[in-house]
């Protein structure tokens, strides 16, 4: 067809090769960005977001490998060594016992590191599928689902968690004790399970609010039509086409959940309901920081200050990425 | 408007409903009883305990009980604390939590308006900046916190104001005050920045300005009263939030709230007190959401409220 129509109409002396000039004209100047490579490129030019996420990586860093390196264990006791000032021996001091506070605290960095990423995670499966499953039937099971949304929302959060928190040690330690429960679990403890049901029991509503509200607006966009005329089930409609249209967002809730969850642990653990002792989380170190407090202070100055920068940076690196991921999102 | 102030009402006191049923499902399922542990009881004194309290009853009965109860007000009576009722110990407790709840959202909402307001006239400015920097600090900073830091530096070193509050003079309301308010405080600021600079960019205060109105009535009349709205949706919750959340506060100043008595009965199961004190906060909680989704939609009629 195309050999037809060159050698019957077209006139091949007509053409000339283009020259260099002309063919920059229509070059791609750059290899086409994507999403995750322009969200990047916008995070690395915010130079707080970075900063941020520099002291993140110093603390996980410090939090993983910190406590192996240390010639302390978190729970050696060190008789002879108590309540020393902060030293070359002892950087952060030691505790009522003789604990190497360093250790410690790195300890504890790790725990409410591993309850914020945890919880986060819990939160975004939990509150994806409720989001996204109200969002997408919409009617009368968005009308309902939207209704125990309101109420999960006026309840007294802190007053729940606290109760929660006392009711569920019973039957979790039960389950502990019992033979089928698996090893991974007894290490945790019962206060740090009851922790993780407790932030996701009550803390998904924000995820859940914000993935229906994109999947009310995606929903009615022609890719969506387009896989049901293809045949696709809702399931894999919701988590293979709308789900992961609004990643954006849900990264970032999920990265700002992260610190709330810190949070959380921090004050249960520092009201005493929190990780149990010989194990050290941020607030629990604070808390017995608090009985020396006059004599002391250094104890509560390290576990009060790592909790602080840990909360700052990731807040201040979930706004960068928020800028970053979504730039309608700025405010 | 009466329609939409009984629609919101009934919703409040479902959303009560609910949370009593839960507290009170939560409570009892949870096993141990609050008599064990003082030693020397005989399971004849523990029954006859157990059914003075009304504990030896099945759980529905108990619930019919209390719920009936709490109709007439009566919220029952201490187990840990003997011959209290729980309505004596809230009468008696809550005026702390209250003047030191009251006080700090007073600060907050006070300060947090002008600083916010300042921060975004004065935007990138050295003053915007640094009240940037303290309010970002101040929401990550967890109360405890600050209220420990606060009264090693101004209690301890420097002497400035006392560290037990009784809560009877002026300046023991400074630290606990201070620590209470300083994350809404915070929050109100970041609030009020973003709204006002929303504001100042309308066109009606272009309009003003060019009409030749002073910059101050400008600001305080066109300009705070439309910006100040957000602040209004999030003060009821906190103001509730504020005076019922001082769990710790009230135990680091050792002030003699109710905060602090709840976290004592939780772990020492007395059920009625728990239950009472819950259901207080929360009706305080829930009356207050109410209160601010009627106040909001007098303030900003464009809010439709027939809808």
């Amino acid at each position: 067809m195309s050999d037809m129509i060159k050698s019957e109409i077209l006139d091949n002396k007509l053409f000339s090769p283009a020259s260099d000039s002309e063919k920059a004209t229509v070059e791609v100047m750059r290899p086409s960005v994507g999403y995750w490579k322009d969200a990047w490129r916008r995070l690395k030019a915010n130079k707080v977001a970075m900063g941020s996420l520099i002291v993140i990586l110093l603390v996980v860093l410090a939090a993983i490998i910190g406590p192996m390196l240390s010639p302390y264990a978190y729970d050696q006791i060190n008789k002879g060594s108590e309540n020393l000032p902060p030293s070359a021996q002892h950087i952060f001091g030691t505790d009522s016992l003789g604990r190497d506070l360093f250790t410690r605290t790195m300890i504890g960095a790790r725990i409410s590191l591993s309850v914020g990423v945890v919880a986060a995670i819990m939160i975004s499966i939990i509150g994806i599928l409720y989001g996204a499953i109200s969002g997408y039937f919409g009617g009368w099971v968005d009308i309902v689902m939207m209704r125990i949304i309101d109420i999960v929302y006026s309840v007294p959060t802190i007053l729940i968690v606290i109760l929660l928190q006392v009711a569920l040690k019973t039957p979790i330690d039960n389950f502990l004790n019992s033979a089928s429960a698996p090893q991974f679990l007894k290490n945790l403890g019962v206060g740090l399970i009851s922790i993780f049901f407790v932030l996701a029991l009550l803390y998904w509503v924000d995820m859940a609010r914000i993935v229906r509200g994109q999947i009310l607006a995606l929903k009615e966009q022609e890719f969506v039509l387009a896989a049901k005329v293809l045949g696709a089930g809702n399931r894999r409609i919701i988590l293979k086409h709308l789900v992961p249209n609004c990643i954006g967002q849900i990264i970032v809730v999920a990265t700002l959940k992260i610190p709330e969850a810190i949070f959380v642990e921090s004050f249960l653990s520092f009201i005493g309901l929190g990780v149990s002792i010989p194990m050290a989380s941020l607030g629990s170190l604070s808390q017995t920081a608090l009985k020396g407090i006059y004599s002391y202070p250094y104890m509560l100055f390290f576990p009060a200050a790592t909790i602080s920068i840990i909360i700052l940076s990731i807040n201040l690196f979930g706004d960068g990425l928020r800028d970053a991921l979504d730039p309608r999102m700025k405010k | 408007m009466l329609k939409y102030v009984l629609k919101r009402l009934l919703a409040s006191l479902l959303t009560l409903c609910i949370m009593f049923t839960l507290t009170f499902f939560l409570m009892h399922l949870t096993p141990g009883s609050p008599f064990l542990g003082d030693g020397k009881i005989t399971p004849e004194i523990l029954a006859n305990l157990e059914a003075k309290y009304g504990l030896d009853k099945p759980l529905l009965v108990q619930y019919k009980m209390y719920a009936m109860n709490i109709l007439k007000g009566d919220l029952g009576e201490s187990i840990k604390l003997s011959g209290q009722s729980v309505n004596e110990i809230i009468a008696r407790k809550f005026p702390y939590s209250l003047k030191l709840g009251l006080f700090s959202s007073a600060i907050a909402i006070i300060m947090g308006t002008i600083l916010g307001t300042i921060s975004a006239l004065k935007k990138n400015t050295a003053a915007d900046r640094v009240i940037m920097i303290i309010v970002t600090v101040g929401i990550a900073v967890p109360s405890f916190v600050v209220a420990t830091v606060s009264m090693v530096l101004f209690g301890v070193k420097l002497h400035l104001f006392p560290t037990v509050s009784l809560l009877d003079s002026f300046s023991s309301y400074i630290l606990p005050g201070f620590a209470l308010s300083f994350f809404p405080l915070s929050f109100i600021t970041r609030l009020m920045r973003s709204s006002m600079l929303d504001v100042i960019n309308q066109d009606y205060i272009r309009t003003a300005r060019a009409k030749g109105l002073s910059e101050r009535v400008v600001i305080f009349k066109h300009g705070l009263r439309n910006g100040i709205l957000p602040v209004v949706t999030y003060a009821g919750p906190m103001i509730a939030g504020v005076v019922t959340g001082s769990f710790v506060i009230e135990s680091i100043f050792s002030i003699p709230g109710l905060g602090s008595s709840f976290v004592t009965s939780i772990t020492a199961k007395d059920y009625p007190t728990v239950m009472g004190v819950t259901i207080f906060y929360g009706a305080l909680l829930i009356f207050m959401n109410f209160l601010v989704d009627i106040i909001y939609r007098f303030v900003d009629p464009r809010i439709n409220i027939a809808k």
